[in-house]
């Protein structure tokens, strides 16, 4: 593998960005000295065969400011963010570790609030946490409070000939329909319109949210499913580069399609973002071949999280590794990998 | 759903287009000089679907790749000196300068702030009077007026610790210069839209009438996009040279009085050096003396130097429309928006970015 020098001699924010910037840091960081097989894919968790069965494992960290969002707090999107990374490799989740380092000074409520809000949503998404670790850090030395997390789940059907073990991007074929499971962007844009101060109406909220049942429900649908991914930082932009890249293959996506928000809308417009580029917490984007569509989106629909579940394009043999827009005036584009630093600590 | 048969807006004007592009019988060559423009006609697909005799070349309106290296390095000078918080839009901070940028101090330890209007810097200045912030003003008439108020403000309020670097900027004087350069052959100007809403559409009187060009002050919807494009070429087709109004919903022929007002009250026009453009007489805005004690530049004894650009970097071509961004040896090699070697290349609003993500040609 070629390894790229860096291009910069410090770590800058946009390396955390989830676009250009950290690709860019994993591949000439990272990977030259880490890499393995397991690890090489660098999918949203990693599958390992034990015994007769497959596991999926994965580690998240979070960092979000401020702590608490309309939608959602740092507690309930660490328990999202691990048990949708697994749900996404057609794995159960079962267990989760949780790592808080704490800054000093740190109000016992907020913890004590956040730790409920980790209860609530790990009882709800079916995923215990089994063990478990606590730093306390000087004054100013964090923000609050950092959390990280890892989680194994049970790939289903692991030992039948249906394995969900071949989801991804390898499976993606031409002719297979995309589709998300409702609005593009409003985690992104709830957290940012927070933090920014600026309140808009109706109020931007968090579609934190976790996965497992939904994706779980879309798959004993018998609909035959290639691919999952979680759309988190970067949004569907992010995901759908990085399938094309790592499928080989095109997809075309329709802008009239995509299920946004008009508030959403009117938000990234006036802070100078694209929604399909703004982070979600509760969405993932399916690969299907086309005439199981229906059947996914049927099953989707049928879900409290999947009411708004859309068609949005199709995947193409040409061009290769490139993601198009057709857009509302008819015009067709590229879909670009958002580059760096957007919206830091939305997650 | 529409009835089949039935035409989208968007398919009714590009067949206007293609019928007056046909009638003209020539390549038409218009330049939308803001950037907001410029990222419009990409992210909508517009491109895409003009006629190939109609030719848009991106002009000198992306305030942040207009701003000169010079400016850069002063902003990060600023950044280094101890107590001082810069306060800017994000688009600056990853504009290289000469030897650095605002994010790479960031990472050494400076303080810079994004902000998403000059209010909220001068909130920053208010919520710690013992740090000088520093407001890299930076823009066209569309954004000189709130930053004039904020200064307003903070002088009522005697907020000394809040202070602009101005290197803000009218559109006329560059127009005049590429109307007149000869560099360019330009058949219509596709003008700037929010910078009209405040100066009203009058300021281009004089393209259409000394220099024969097409004017059209256009909006910034996909569909508001294309119908200045379709009136520009009938204007082209039918030999006409006139100031017309695309965005009427928000531009007038006198423009905003409050706040032409306010501007004249905190800022004078001043000399102003242009990426690309070399300094033209009287297109930057500079306080007033009565405001002084708001400017950066005074209150820290720094002068604003000329720099030249980076090595090898064609920026200023693009800005006078004369290169188009994949014609620049560096486009999408040594430059890219995750390694931006020119300002071009960073900005939301700038044609080389515009470029880079929406028009490489798929493989």
């Amino acid at each position: 593998m070629t390894s790229p020098r860096m291009r910069s001699d410090r770590v800058l924010l946009g390396h955390g960005g989830g676009g250009l910037l950290t690709k860019e840091l994993i591949e000439s960081v990272i990977l030259p000295v880490l890499d393995n097989p397991l690890l090489h894919p660098l999918d949203d968790a990693a599958i390992l065969t034990v015994g007769e069965g497959l596991l999926a494992f994965t580690t998240d960290s979070y960092v979000v400011s401020p702590l608490f969002f309309p939608g959602g707090d740092i507690g309930k999107l660490c328990v999202c963010g691990t048990v949708n990374d697994l749900a996404v490799k057609g794995a159960e989740p079962l267990w989760m570790s949780l790592g808080l380092v704490l800054e000093e000074g740190l109000p016992m409520a907020d913890l004590e609030k956040v730790i409920r809000s980790i209860g609530t949503t790990a009882r709800e998404a079916g995923i215990q946490v089994v063990t478990g670790d606590t730093k306390v850090v000087e004054k100013g030395r964090c923000d609050g409070l950092y959390v990280n997390t890892a989680g194994i789940g049970r790939v289903l059907g692991a030992d039948s000939p249906a394995s969900f073990g071949s989801l991804g991007p390898q499976s993606i074929r031409p002719g297979d329909a995309i589709i998300v499971n409702g609005f593009l962007g409003d985690h992104g844009m709830a957290v940012m319109a927070r933090r920014s101060g600026i309140s808009f109406e109706p109020e931007l909220v968090s579609d934190c949210a976790p996965l497992w049942d939904l994706v779980r429900t879309m798959l004993a649908s018998g609909a035959s499913v290639h691919a999952m991914r979680d759309l988190t930082r970067g949004g569907l932009a992010a995901a759908l580069c990085d399938l094309a890249e790592a499928s080989g293959l095109g997809m075309r996506v329709s802008e009239t399609a995509l299920p946004v928000r008009p508030a959403v809308r009117g938000a990234c417009d006036l802070l100078g973002f694209e929604p399909m580029a703004v982070a979600n917490e509760g969405k993932i984007v399916v690969f299907c071949p086309a005439a199981a569509a229906p059947r996914a989106l049927e099953a989707l629909r049928g879900h409290p999280l999947g009411r708004s579940a859309a068609v949005i394009g199709e995947v193409i043999a040409k061009p290769r590794g490139m993601a198009l827009l057709v857009t509302r005036i008819g015009g067709e584009r590229i879909i670009d990998m958002p580059p760096g630093e957007t919206l830091p600590r939305i997650c | 759903m529409r009835p089949a048969g039935e035409q989208t807006p968007g398919a009714r004007l590009v067949a206007r287009i293609e019928e007056y592009s046909s009638r003209t019988g020539r390549t038409v060559r218009l330049m939308e000089v803001c950037g907001t423009h410029t990222m419009v006609a990409f992210r909508s697909g517009l491109r895409s679907l003009l006629p190939e005799r109609v030719a848009l070349i991106s002009g000198p309106g992306c305030p942040v790749c207009v701003t000169p290296n010079g400016y850069i390095d002063a902003a990060i000078e600023l950044s280094r000196l101890p107590a001082v918080t810069i306060a800017t839009f994000g688009d600056l901070v990853r504009v290289p300068g000469s030897g650095s940028s605002l994010e790479r101090e960031r990472a050494n330890g400076a303080i810079v702030e994004v902000v998403y209007s000059p209010t909220d810097a001068l909130a920053l200045a208010r919520a710690d009077p013992s740090r000088s912030v520093v407001f890299l003003a930076v823009g066209f008439e569309t954004t000189v007026p709130g930053i004039a108020v904020a200064v307003r403000t903070a002088r009522d309020e005697g907020a000394d610790n809040f202070m602009i670097l101005s290197a803000l900027k009218t559109m006329p004087g560059p127009m005049r210069a590429l109307a007149g350069g000869g560099e360019v052959a330009i058949d219509g100007f596709v003008c700037p839209g929010h910078v009209s809403v405040i100066t009203g559409a009058s300021v281009f009187a004089f393209l259409a009438e000394e220099f024969r060009i097409p004017c059209v002050v256009t909006g910034f919807e996909d569909l508001d996009l294309l119908k200045g494009v379709a009136m520009l070429l009938a204007q082209v087709a039918e030999g006409r040279s006139e100031v017309e109004i695309e965005y009427t919903r928000a531009v007038g022929m006198e423009g905003n009085r409050v706040a032409q007002q306010v501007m004249a009250e905190v800022f004078e026009p001043c000399d102003s050096e242009w990426r690309g453009l070399g300094t033209i007489p009287g297109s930057g805005l500079a306080l007033r003396e009565r405001f002084a004690a708001h400017d950066a530049a005074g209150r820290f004894g720094l002068e604003v130097r000329s720099a030249p650009p980076a090595s090898g970097c064609r920026c200023g071509d693009v800005l006078r429309g004369v290169l188009t961004p994949p014609q620049c040896p560096l486009f999408d090699r040594a430059c890219t928006p995750a390694t931006p070697v020119g300002p071009c290349m960073v900005s939301s609003e700038g044609a080389c970015a515009a470029f880079w993500r929406y028009g490489r040609r798929p493989a």
